[in-house]
């Protein structure tokens, strides 16, 4: 319920930032085109598609799709059975910590993550030392796509359970007293109810794994060995700041832009990605198995998975606090990375912040008028994509768009910061609306009317209402958004320089110099500061309410 | 603070496919009770008065006054709302004050009128308690102290005792007719309850529909028989029987 006014000034609003971000993508994507249009004509005027899509370009996409499919197989594949075992045993020593461990990629930086897979099943891996012992000769090798699997199944299965929790979570307890009451055996009761609980959001979680690893940047980078084992992303990065190849890096954006865009219209058509939503938080009781075989499978499950997830994490504690703090924290550079990745993941998350809330506030505002408008209808529609833009244009495109566009104009590398700190920002706005809009939903469902028959205004809303009422998912999207800039190297690694260093860019450089202890080192230190800023937001986290406010 | 006379006149409004249509006038200082079946239009018609709906046409008049496009803070009433009336993170004290003035700090005069208006419906004392540690119908006392300390001159009542049991509701509506009959406010209660409007109000508005069926004083309105669907609203229950003594 808006004044007048206050409706008027939310729209002006909402349409200034959807123009500003039209301006940011569209330019973008139109240098993109252009340049694309420039090269399809070659000196003597003929279109000449065996140069636009060569065999380097074919194979870059095939693999990108290749592990895309398999990493979404195997993190659906194993987060059915953990999901279900998870549901299953209620009631287990640390169930709690291993519901947070599952959390704890979402938040983890892929490049202190790959560095802590790389130790775990590196060639002087946990791993391969202790199959050598075994007697095998032959150690798998981390680099291609195993190891692009790996990561991705360890940033992606533990996103997928706790979708799948969520809803297996959903299951009236009623349920499981009918299915101990019939006697149905374990085939029957998954067959029969929790398949169907979750087979409605398997599509979904399917898509937003696909998505996620088609996107992928910074695992691939590390992890792919060679043109083999490239993907379209890296390929784009390749092209821009190794081969100085713009005409092949805008080819690959286009196409990527291609790919997300068919996959991005997939997706919607299957429903969209699911989200989690906060159950009431009251174990179910339930009668599972009590069979010896059938519980020491569910733990066997719950134990591998548990390992797989907290060994990287662990090594990257334990090499990171064996490497020389002292010698680290007297260059100079540590600390500029340090300030510049605080001041950039600050900005980008206010920035990004800022963006979300006049984009709900325009669309709250615009609600009203839906009956009667259909512009307004449209215009909740569009403010709702454009905050998800960036998935159709994944930051490495928006980067290749906008280096192609300055570069013959500015010293691209003078303008990083700003470039980093909006791709960061429109990176973190799909999660923060996700955060953000059902709070503010909420809060105004509660406070809305009264305060505008109280005609509480300004700055006494704010301090009196807004700010009380919207403080824990203000704070959870802040710092939600903070680390996912501060955890970046998609933006960085187009524009970063020897003046622009953020920590994950400083992170890449001594991994890529061999200074493994220093990398260590690095990443425990972002790893950190990442993990903490995780927590306060999951301190912030709206519980599901007890108390009845009036 | 004398009670105004609420006109809707001729006011259309489409809500979710369906149209309203309304056209009525409330007596001033008096309590009117609307009833009718769950999306009848109730709501919609107190909402009108309140300003959180804006009519496709026809007016809203309150005394002599238009206020057909006003924002809700500045027309002359109150509301109390089933529910979410305080700000659970405020004080009792503050959710008060913010009905005298919508400002930060409250002064010594704000805080006298607050503690005049607690004692006024039994809850001295509750300036520092928070909403939550109150029942719910005290929380619908607190709301009430609010709407006395805006004196305005038309309270809006939306199902604000829905939710208490029979005793505790009694004993609000006995509240909320001392109170009106002290400061002549014009009252308009929504409610589900035929009883209700046998206990305190002077007419009723029957809704169906989203059109006004039928209105007319509460003495012998449950038992006319010219009044389409009232008869299958009420069901069996006759009102008039197992009446609290008033």
């Amino acid at each position: 319920m808006l004044t007048r006014r206050q409706t008027v000034r939310s729209l002006a609003a909402g349409y200034g930032v959807l123009a500003g971000m039209a301006l940011v993508i569209g330019a973008a994507v139109i240098a993109l085109l252009i340049a694309a249009a420039d090269l399809s004509v070659d000196d003597a005027g003929f279109f000449n598609v065996a140069e636009f899509f060569n065999v380097y370009v074919w194979r870059v996409t095939r693999f990108t799709l290749l592990q895309a499919v398999l990493s979404t197989v195997l993190s659906v594949a194993l987060a059915i059975p953990l999901a279900r075992a998870l549901a299953r045993r209620q009631t287990f020593f640390g169930r709690k910590w291993l519901l947070r461990l599952l959390a704890v990629p979402i938040g983890l930086p892929p490049i202190v993550a790959a560095l802590g897979l790389i130790e775990i099943w590196g060639r002087n891996g946990l791993i391969n030392t202790a199959l050598l012992a075994g007697g095998l000769d032959n150690p798998i090798s981390i680099y291609g796509l195993p190891g692009i699997l790996i990561a991705h199944v360890f940033f992606n299965m533990p996103l997928a359970t706790r979708l799948l929790l969520t809803q297996l979570d959903r299951v009236p307890s009623e349920y499981w007293r009918n299915a101990s009451q019939l006697g149905l055996g374990q085939w029957a009761t998954f067959r029969l109810i929790e398949w169907p609980y979750m087979r409605s959001h398997i599509a979904g979680i399917a898509g937003l794994v696909f998505m996620l690893c088609v996107t992928s940047f910074t695992l691939v980078l590390l992890l792919g060995g060679g043109p083999a084992a490239t993907t379209i992303e890296v390929a784009i990065y390749q092209a821009l700041r190794f081969d100085f190849d713009p005409q092949r890096a805008v080819i690959l954006a286009l196409l990527q832009l291609l790919l997300t865009g068919i996959l991005l219209a997939v997706l919607a058509s299957i429903g969209g990605a699911p989200q989690e939503t906060p159950t009431l938080g009251q174990p179910t009781r339930r009668f599972p198995g009590r069979g010896y075989l059938a519980q020491s499978a569910d733990f066997c499950l719950i134990i591998l998975m548990a390992l797989f997830l907290v060994t990287p994490l662990l090594s990257i504690a334990f090499s990171g606090l064996s490497a020389d703090f002292k010698q680290l924290f007297s260059e100079t550079i540590v600390w500029r990375a340090i300030t510049t990745s605080l001041a950039i993941a600050s900005l980008a998350a206010i920035c990004a912040v800022t963006l979300a809330l006049v984009l709900i506030r325009a669309r709250y505002a615009a609600l009203p008028l839906v009956s009667h408008n259909g512009w307004a209808r449209w215009f909740r529609a569009l403010a709702a994509a454009a905050s998800s833009l960036v998935l159709l244009v994944p930051p490495i495109v928006l980067g290749a768009g906008w280096f192609v566009l300055l570069r013959n104009r500015l010293d691209v590398f003078s303008l990083a910061p700003v470039i980093v700190i909006t791709i960061n920002a429109l990176m973190a706005l799909p999660f923060v609306m996700r955060v953000l809009e059902p709070a503010h939903t909420t809060h105004m469902a509660r406070t809305g009317r009264l305060t505008a028959s109280l005609g509480i205004g300004g700055i006494s809303r704010l301090l009196l209402v807004d700010w009380p009422g919207l403080r824990r998912a203000f704070l959870l999207a802040t710092a939600f958004a903070a680390a996912l800039s501060l955890g970046d190297l998609g933006a960085i690694a187009l524009f970063g320089s020897q003046d622009v260093v953020t920590l994950p860019y400083l992170l890449l450089q001594r991994m890529g110099s061999y200074r493994s202890n220093d990398a260590a080192g690095l990443a425990l230190i972002l790893g950190l500061v990442c993990l903490i800023l995780m927590v306060i937001a999951d301190q912030e986290r709206p519980r599901a309410r007890t108390e009845t406010a009036t | 603070m004398t009670g105004q006379q609420v006109t809707i006149d001729n006011v259309s409004i489409a809500h979710a496919n369906v149209s309203m249509h309304f056209d009525v006038r409330f007596e001033p200082e008096k309590i009117t009770a609307i009833i009718g079946p769950s999306g009848g239009g109730k709501s919609t018609l107190l909402n009108l008065v309140a300003g959180f709906e804006r009519p496709d046409s026809g007016h809203v008049r309150i005394g002599s006054e238009d206020y057909t496009h006003a924002d809700p803070a500045d027309r002359p009433v109150s509301m109390v709302f089933q529910e979410n009336n305080l700000f659970s993170h405020l004080d009792i004290q503050t959710n008060i004050a913010l009905g005298i003035r919508p400002h930060l700090v409250a002064d010594a005069g704000d805080r006298a009128m607050v503690t005049d208006a607690l004692q006024r419906v039994g809850l001295s004392g509750f300036e520092k308690r928070m909403p939550g540690t109150l029942s719910g119908g005290e929380r619908q006392r607190v709301a009430i102290a609010r709407a006395l300390v805006r004196q305005k001159p038309v309270l809006l009542l939306d199902e604000p005792f829905a939710a208490l049991g029979p005793r505790l509701r009694s004993d609000m509506l006995d509240l909320i007719g001392q109170l009106q009959r002290e400061m002549a406010m014009t009252v308009l209660l929504v409610t589900h309850q035929p009883e209700d409007a046998l206990h305190i109000a002077d007419a009723v508005v029957f809704l169906d529909d989203g059109r006004i069926v039928a209105a007319g004083a509460v003495s012998g309105f449950f038992d006319r028989l010219d009044i389409p669907g009232l008869g299958d609203y009420l069901g069996d229950r006759s009102p008039q029987t197992g009446l609290p003594a008033d």
